[in-house]
């Protein structure tokens, strides 16, 4: 098949549908290896779109390649649990072992390494994608033999089948997990109450989003269901937030891979309760892997009259879709996930309107968590008094916690909430811990001093990530690890935001090279202050979070490393100099600036 | 209009009309608050943050946010300008701005902005980003080296122009930039004319005419006059 007929199958297949770009795009790519400048030309024809709007969302996108990329793309994850399993020497050996420099692709068209943000595997690392497809726990004998399929250019699918293994690691059960809901039931127990009821149930659970904010679930749906549709063809939508990108956090890829039918039950609850017929999962790209899993377990929901017209016997209709996204943090924000579902950059809205009036393609939309969808089955089934019981009086169920890090026992927990961060820390067999961070780099950095706090809405909210970290690790790397991350995940809208994340990553290198000086923190706390206010969205309001937590928290980890003087330039005449020293492949004293001036000094 | 749709700028009473923003009603009043990104004619885009103001002690976008009756609204306070110099340096330092060099230099937003404020000096270290000048099209040369993201452009030639000559794609400090229209990303290759909207929004260097060089003597050009401040009704068009 010819290049262009590819593309045509493709974009045939979504009907020509510009707001399906980033499927089209995925899908070509998944085909051709890259997406060309004629490529791209071509599905803007197709879908009626301006080649500049394709560009623009092709090029936003960390997965997708508009430049030739390796037949074989390795990117390693660089969460900092991924650094502190050693990722870093492991990239560095197969760089070596292969003769590439890191993100360049090799002379022959053959191999790129890199890195890329969190893959979500932080309990099984250090974790890497190759062409997109996961895998878990490298080891140096897997780098090796990883190395020699790539040169005898082996197709990834003949890889050993154990290197993609990738496991729940469940250590902790409570209602939600340990449930024993049968598929169809809690659905069929929401019919049977009717929407205004199942809402009710909703509101008297008390349920609150799982995805960080904690917004009212029952209030969202409310007013998704009476936000008027808009246009000729009026619609309300269901979205499962599934771009579960929050370095540490895991809980939602456990929840698609063994309780999927519970989340796709939850989004038709939810679909029920506000008048939708059509509900999008959107995917983040790392876990494209479950894809055919999950698009099965839709084939058998609709084989049993869980999905699709008449659904159980009733009038409701429901239908369920999977968008896969494209290696884009920001997308975890609600508004930007919208634009990416509809083809375009995610770049967070301008608010109000909030989606519950204007989403997916102007309708109304609710967007929840995964975790959220799914808890709406358990008050399907039990009722909200019941759900009510379990928690506190303000942060009611259970919340599921990613653990990794420093720590015996990796994996999910699920506890009721108003666990303290002691207990999960005893749990996990953790021991000697300095610091916890709670709900990922976005999140708090919690000090050994504030271990009693409690994993609840009125004291330390989370979207699920808990790192945990002993007393041998740099807190100031920590730091610099999650400044790097926010500067490459910026989607660059707003000032604040896309110049200050990388202010702040440059201000932090320069404190690494010991070059920093007092100076440099007060103005690490300027640009906090700036981008705390001035930033578009959560991004950049939480960007220097980890920052402002580890100075205020750790800030002897910062100060060894501060040169005793009030002033230290940023710029770096030797440093300035290494790209002619690269150039010329000198590396001796004299091609040094330091050594020089000694020398003249002594002359 | 309704008597009580007033709201408070900087202690001054400001009328509104309902559904006009707090820049909008500012500016229809002759009072300025710093932006970048706004221009009157066209919707809000919301992305430099220079009209960050408090509104009742929280900050938001003032091209975004609407009037209400009796906001006490925050706009040219020494916290607020501090935010706002800090916010001209980290346009000047992402881009390479020359401006002795620039044809803008005296009709720039962003110089006049800076000017405005009393920023000294770009504080931060430079960037000093690779962006490739377009000399391709026979009437327009665009120089990306000033380009502040602020999409008028883009904006202009979809509303005004009905051509779709540009569009923000690409992610963050380096991916972020306007796109052009055409296989080649050229603009010498798009139907983009001197003549388009497009053509002449631009508030800084970026969309410049050819041939045109220096026409208004530095000294004698628009923010030469006067300060952006005491513009504010003449830029409304």
């Amino acid at each position: 098949m010819s290049d262009t007929d590819v593309i045509d199958a493709v974009v045939d297949r979504h009907r020509r549908d510009g707001t399906r770009l980033m499927q089209i795009l995925r899908e070509i790519q998944e085909q051709l290896g890259w997406l060309s400048p004629a490529t791209l030309t071509r599905v803007a024809a197709a879908v009626g779109w301006p080649r500049a709007m394709v560009s623009g969302t092709a090029s936003f996108y960390s997965f997708f390649h508009t430049r030739p990329r390796g037949k074989y793309c390795v990117l390693w994850s660089d969460n900092i649990t991924d650094r502190m399993l050693g990722n870093a020497d492991l990239m560095e050996a197969m760089c070596k072992k292969l003769w590439l420099e890191p993100g360049r692709v090799s002379e022959d068209g053959l191999v790129s390494v890199n890195t890329t943000s969190c893959t979500g595997m932080c309990d099984q690392g250090p974790a890497l994608l190759v062409n997109y497809r996961a895998i878990t726990r490298m080891t140096p004998s897997r780098v090796g033999e990883m190395v020699g399929l790539i040169r005898d250019q082996t197709p990834v699918a003949e890889w050993p089948a154990e290197w993609f293994a990738v496991d729940d690691n469940i250590r902790r059960k409570d209602i939600l997990l340990a449930n024993d809901l049968v598929p169809g039931q809690a659905l069929s127990a929401a019919l049977e109450r009717g929407p205004e009821k199942m809402l009710a149930a909703v509101k008297d659970a008390r349920l609150r989003g799982r995805g960080g904010a904690g917004f009212s679930t029952g209030l969202k749906w409310e007013a998704c269901r009476n936000a008027a549709g808009s246009g000729t063809a009026p619609a309300r939508y269901v979205v499962c937030n599934a771009d579960e990108g929050e370095p540490g956090t895991f809980k939602d890829r456990v929840l698609l891979t063994s309780y999927a039918y519970l989340v796709f039950e939850g989004m038709s609850i939810a679909g029920f309760v506000v008048g939708a017929k059509k509900g999008l999962l959107y995917l983040r790209g790392e876990y494209r892997y479950l894809l055919e899993p999950l698009e099965s377990t839709l084939a058998a929901r609709r084989k049993n009259n869980l999905l699709g017209k008449n659904i159980l016997g009733t009038d409701f209709e429901f239908h369920i879709e999977i968008h896969l996204g494209a290696g884009a943090y920001v997308c975890g924000e609600e508004s930007a996930l919208i634009e990416s579902l509809e083809g375009k950059p995610g770049r967070p809205r301008i608010r109000p309107p909030f989606p519950v009036t204007s989403g997916y393609l102007g309708q109304p939309t609710t967007v929840n968590n995964v975790e959220t969808l799914a808890a709406s089955c358990l008050i399907a089934a039990h009722g909200g008094e019941w759900y009510a019981q379990h928690g506190t009086e303000k942060s009611t169920g259970t919340k599921i916690l990613s653990v990794s890090g420093d720590c015996e026992r990796p994996g999910i927990y699920e506890y009721p909430y108003g666990v303290s961060v002691r207990q999960v820390l005893e749990d996990c067999g953790a021991t000697d811990s300095q610091a916890v961070q709670n709900s990922g780099p976005s999140g708090v950095c919690v000090a050994e001093d504030e271990f009693g706090r409690r994993i609840a809405f009125e004291d330390l909210p989370t979207a699920g990530a808990f790192m945990v970290f002993d007393e041998t690790r740099d807190m100031f790397e920590v730091a610099r690890n999650f400044a790097h991350f926010f500067a490459h995940e910026s989607c660059g809208f707003c000032t604040p935001c896309r110049v200050g994340t990388t202010l702040v990553r440059n201000m932090m290198d320069k404190i690494a090279r010991n070059h920093g000086s007092p100076y440099d923190i007060d103005e690490l706390f300027k640009l906090h202050r700036l981008m705390q206010g001035a930033s578009h969205c959560g991004l950049g309001n939480s960007a220097c979070n980890p920052v402002f937590d580890t100075l205020n928290k750790f800030r002897p980890a910062y100060e060894r490393r501060l040169k005793s003087l009030d002033y230290e330039p940023a710029f770096d005449l030797d440093a300035a100099l290494s790209q002619a020293r690269q150039m010329t492949g000198r590396d001796d004293a004299g091609a040094h600036f330091a050594a020089n001036s000694e020398d003249e000094a002594k002359a | 209009m309704n008597a009580t749709n007033t709201f408070q700028l900087d202690g001054e009473e400001i009328p509104f009309a309902p559904g006009q923003t707090i820049i909008q009603a500012a500016a229809a009043h002759g009072a300025y608050i710093p932006h970048l990104c706004w221009h009157p004619d066209f919707s809000p885009h919301g992305s430099c943050k220079l009209c960050t103001v408090k509104v009742n002690g929280r900050f938001g976008s003032a091209c975004t946010m609407e009037a209400q009756p009796g906001m006490e609204v925050e706009n040219r306070t020494a916290e607020l300008d501090d935010k706002r110099r800090t916010l001209l340096q980290m346009f000047f330092v992402e881009g390479n701005h020359f401006c002795p060099s620039c044809e803008k230099s005296g009709n720039c937003v962003l110089q006049a902005t800076a000017y405005e404020l009393k920023m000294m000096s770009p504080h931060f270290d430079m960037f000093y980003p690779d962006r490739p000048v377009d000399a391709s099209h026979p009437d327009i040369l665009l120089d990306f080296n000033r380009c502040i993201m602020c999409s008028l452009c883009v904006t202009a030639s979809r509303e005004v122009d009905g051509k779709n000559v540009f569009a923000m794609g690409g992610r963050g400090i380096l991916g972020r930039r306007i796109h052009i229209n055409s296989e080649s990303g050229r603009l010498g290759d798009t139907d983009f004319a001197a003549t388009d909207r497009a053509a002449s929004i631009c508030p800084v260097g970026v969309i410049l005419h050819k041939r045109k060089g220096f026409a208004v003597p530095i000294g004698e050009r628009t923010y030469d006059l006067a300060p952006i401040s005491a513009q504010v009704k003449e830029t409304r068009s």
